[in-house]
């Protein structure tokens, strides 16, 4: 920009730049800003006051016990799948591994509602098991159960895909030399393993949280929508804006959108301060 | 632990001094085994008992193939634009200087942090004939929410970047070289990016397309509250799953499902050929 006087061959005019730019910024704008704008402004258009009952009213607060207690089994579970799974696969050398990192990221490319319909034909009123675990007493279906499982299907390979390209990259010599020098396999693991991927892992784990929070089609199938019961948050969100409640489903929203900013912000930090440890070029 | 004696017994291994090889592969395949495989499993069974006249029948019935066209050509239109601003959102973002522009590069993400129900109310919102753009567009005849144009609408905002994500590191890995040998030879910046730079970056493009689509194809949240669910006009093949079931349809619902199964498995199967041909063709893989 400063050179005007030459043409520079590389890039385009200036008046294409901004055109371009100018384009850029109304479609993000207009796709993107304005729906998380409004998230706000609907929430609080009838003042602080309505807003803070909104998110005080027993269904709500039902609402997001359930999603933080969801979140709380669902991300772990797939924390540890990830550590066995990118251990299995950046450390060893076997047939099939590539078919094996396939079959991970397979519930990517799965609609949600199917992802949760699978489990409704596993273990509904009309499924095989079905009657089985009722005779025990268990419902997995319609049930809190469910909603993990289905939240677990969902976020499956959110660590895993964050780990494996990043281990493969930082190769088996630290962890044979560990051993060479008579570590055992936890110390290993924890002294030499952990520390080199630990802020690919918290990404991973902060976009894991980000879906599993947030998770409508699958939940929705696999919850039944009982009121207080097997409501997590986006499908309160849904019940109150079906029952012309826009401020209610707008300021239990605002909660989810405040939770997608904040992962994005960590994300961003992560990126700019911990960006080379992150496995380049790897961005999902 | 174990790995001497297993490293001797299974030759599809190579030997390592490194533990734990069978207490990890061991628990990723009974975990990925309960978790995916045998739920995507139970599916393919209930389908498949199904028997080839009731699926074909379940198949052909006059709504189900209408929501799979809705969600198909939906998918399509918004992945086309998607290709469109993506590509040149990647450009902005490796090119050009300007500011606020890491703002703009993380706002990118926004639609994959965002969940998809609080897309799909916000989205309504706006576009309602009664909303902050809908009003506007109200009185031109143009109709968004509540019609297929809203489908497409949804389907943009949760897709962008998918394309912009695959073409950027791409983009960033083009030496300047090229396109300095391109200008030096005489071509126009038009014909440099046409026919130099474009080519090059084909197989991310399509890979994000492709990506996008596949989304496009499942997605529900973000749709459903903005599309208005009329039968055979904007009702998507995923809704109709849902109502299937509501219906205690499960018959109707597997083969909804399948099909949108045996598509999206199409698609992985497509991507995953873009790739070896562009590792082939370009040496990189995106």
């Amino acid at each position: 920009m400063s050179n005007e006087r030459f043409k520079n061959p590389i890039t385009e005019s200036a008046p294409v730049r901004w055109t371009l730019i100018a384009a850029v910024l109304a479609f993000l704008s207009l796709f993107v800003l304005t729906p998380l704008v409004i998230v706000f402004t609907e929430a609080f258009s009838k003042g602080w006051e309505e807003y803070i009952l909104a998110l005080q009213e027993p269904d709500a607060v039902k609402a997001i016990r359930l999603t933080l207690l969801v979140a709380a089994i669902a991300v772990p579970a797939n924390l540890l799948f990830g550590l066995a799974a990118s251990w299995a696969i950046a450390k060893f050398e076997f047939r099939g591994k590539s078919f094996l990192i396939t079959l991970i990221d397979l519930p990517f490319s799965v609609s949600p509602v199917i992802s949760g319909l699978v489990y409704v034909l596993l273990f509904g009123a009309n499924s095989f098991l079905g009657p089985i675990l009722k005779s025990y007493g268990m419902q997995i279906v319609f049930a809190v159960p469910g909603i993990v499982l289905a939240t677990i299907f969902v976020t499956f390979p959110f660590v895993a895909r964050e780990l494996i390209p990043l281990m493969q990259d930082q190769g088996t010599g630290d962890e044979e030399a560990a051993i060479s020098l008579g570590a055992n396999g936890w110390q290993t693991f924890w002294y030499v393993t952990l520390p080199n991927v630990k802020w690919a892992l918290l990404y991973g784990v902060l976009l894991c949280n980000a879906r599993a929070m947030g998770e409508f089609g699958a939940v929705s199938v696999v919850s039944g929508h009982i009121r207080g019961l097997t409501n997590t948050m986006p499908l309160h969100v849904e019940i109150l804006y079906n029952d012309y409640n826009v401020v209610g489903a707008f300021a239990v929203a605002s909660l989810l959108a405040l939770l997608a900013l904040l992962t994005l912000v960590l994300r961003t930090v992560l990126e700019t301060r911990y960006g080379s440890e992150l496995s380049a070029g790897q961005k999902h | 632990m174990t790995s001497a004696r297993s490293a001797a017994r299974w030759h599809w291994k190579n030997p390592s001094v490194i533990p734990g090889f069978g207490l990890t592969l061991g628990f990723t395949l009974a975990y990925l085994t309960l978790i995916i495989l045998i739920p995507l499993a139970a599916l393919a069974w209930r389908s498949a008992s199904l028997g080839w006249t009731d699926f074909l029948r379940l198949v052909l019935d006059p709504r189900t193939l209408a929501a799979l066209r809705i969600s198909f050509s939906t998918a399509l239109i918004a992945a086309v634009v998607n290709v469109v601003f993506g590509v040149v959102a990647a450009w902005v973002l490796v090119r050009y200087n300007f500011p606020g522009r890491r703002i703009v590069d993380a706002v990118v993400d926004l639609p994959f942090a965002i969940p998809t129900a609080v897309a799909g109310i916000a989205l309504t919102a706006i576009y309602a004939p009664n909303g902050l753009i809908g009003s506007l567009l109200a009185p031109l005849g143009i109709k968004v929410a509540y019609s297929p144009l809203g489908i497409v609408v949804a389907l943009i905002a949760i897709g962008l970047p998918f394309v912009v994500r695959t073409v950027q590191p791409v983009m960033q890995e083009i030496s300047q070289e090229v396109e300095e040998a391109a200008a030096s030879l005489g071509a126009s910046r038009f014909q440099t990016i046409f026919r130099v730079i474009l080519p090059g970056l084909t197989p991310a493009i399509l890979t994000g397309f492709a990506l996008a689509l596949a989304r496009g194809i499942g997605e529900y949240g973000s749709v459903i509250f903005i599309a208005g669910n009329i039968p055979f006009v904007s009702e998507i093949a995923p809704l109709l799953i849902v109502i299937r079931l509501e219906e205690f349809d499960y018959g109707a619902a597997t083969v909804i499902a399948t099909v949108m199964l045996i598509i999206s498995f199409l698609m992985l199967f497509l991507i995953n050929f873009i790739q070896a041909w562009s590792r082939r063709r370009f040496g990189y893989e995106q």
